[in-house]
């Protein structure tokens, strides 16, 4: 052996394609397509009727969060009416919402029949009414929005913790969220509700 | 062994390629104006399937447009812009090209510049109401720095 010349042996190349293959996988699942995110939230329908409507809610129900046009934001409730800065106003909707010391000036926790689930005490009646001036800057606007969002999660992850021991991202997403989310139900108004009940 | 003959295997590999490519739709609008969403934290959600999500733009006409049409924020619907008016007949499009069983999961995303003033989303709202298109996203980044 040794001296004559050797015959190269030709590489098996059958690998090559699964090799590409992966790297075509690799870059489908990593290439970021823009995915577009947001904050979700859903319109009350346009019943040109309604306008007429007058809305009668008790005071201690509703709490008017009012951006102006100098994107000061200021808080209205039974308990608080003044100017409150970005950060406050998650705690401050919480309180309101949830009205853990049974406060007679925040709204009226009443009982409330959620079904496939049972009666719970919550304050079902609260509004909060979000009002807005045509050059309130759409930023501000957001971050309330989205403060007030984060008060509604909150509470119904501490509610789902307590109720069905865990955190709200864990629970059934058939038969558990829906009772966590019926239980603090979503009640941003940004119609102006017209007149407002007087009775305390 | 007989070797496997795998010389079009690549070409095989190319068609797949070719096949996502054409799937995963890339209908990316040019948009004219300049649009710098807010962030969030906790509350943003991803936008899942985007067969059933329609963007409506609302900012400052970009620097090409400027001159023609000025500094003021302006709603931009397709390729073009438009008045809230105008909305309506574009989510009946929009609803129109959508599956039927689609149709009620319709969603809007409302890609709006942060420096925007509230008056001119309004406006959009209550035409999006009328529409009857009331599942709406405020288009918006995480930021994650600010998560806990």
């Amino acid at each position: 052996m040794g001296k004559g010349k050797r015959k190269v042996p030709g590489l098996n190349q059958s690998s090559t394609a699964d090799i590409s293959f992966i790297l075509l996988i690799f870059f489908l699942v990593t290439t970021s397509m823009d995915v577009d995110s947001g904050l979700a939230r859903r319109l009350p329908e346009w019943d040109p009727n309604a306008i007429e409507q007058e809305m009668t809610i008790k005071e201690r129900n509703i709490m008017t969060v009012q951006v102006n046009k100098n994107n000061e934001i200021h808080v209205k409730n039974g308990v608080i009416n003044r100017v409150i800065d970005i950060s406050e106003l998650k705690d401050i909707a919480k309180e309101f919402i949830a009205n853990p010391d049974n406060n007679p000036s925040l709204p009226v926790i009443e009982e409330y029949n959620i079904e496939d689930y049972g009666v719970v005490y919550t304050t079902i009646k609260h509004v909060i009414s979000l009002q807005t001036d045509r050059t309130t800057n759409y930023e501000i606007y957001f971050q309330v929005q989205h403060e007030l969002s984060k008060a509604y999660t909150e509470l119904r992850d501490a509610w789902a913790r307590q109720n069905f021991g865990k955190e709200l991202s864990k629970c059934d997403e058939k038969t558990e969220q829906p009772v966590a989310r019926a239980v603090y139900a979503s009640k941003i108004s940004e119609a102006e509700p017209k007149q407002y009940g007087t009775a305390q | 062994m007989p070797e496997l003959n795998t010389s079009s295997l690549p070409d095989l590999i190319f068609t797949v390629l070719f096949f996502f490519m054409m799937v995963t739709s890339m209908r990316e609008v040019e948009v004219k104006v300049q649009v710098k969403t807010p962030n969030g934290t906790t509350e943003i959600e991803k936008l899942e399937r985007k067969s059933l999500v329609s963007h409506i733009y609302i900012g400052p006409p970009s620097k090409s447009y400027r001159a023609a049409l000025g500094a003021a924020p302006r709603i931009q619907l397709n390729e073009n812009f438009a008045e809230p008016e105008a909305i309506r007949e574009f989510v009946i499009a929009e609803r129109e090209s959508m599956f039927e069983k689609d149709k009620p999961l319709m969603k809007m995303s409302l890609k709006i510049d942060k420096g925007v003033q509230m008056g001119i989303v309004t406006d959009v709202k209550q035409e999006l109401r009328k529409a009857k298109a009331l599942n709406i996203v405020y288009s918006a980044g995480i930021d994650k720095s600010q998560m806990k």
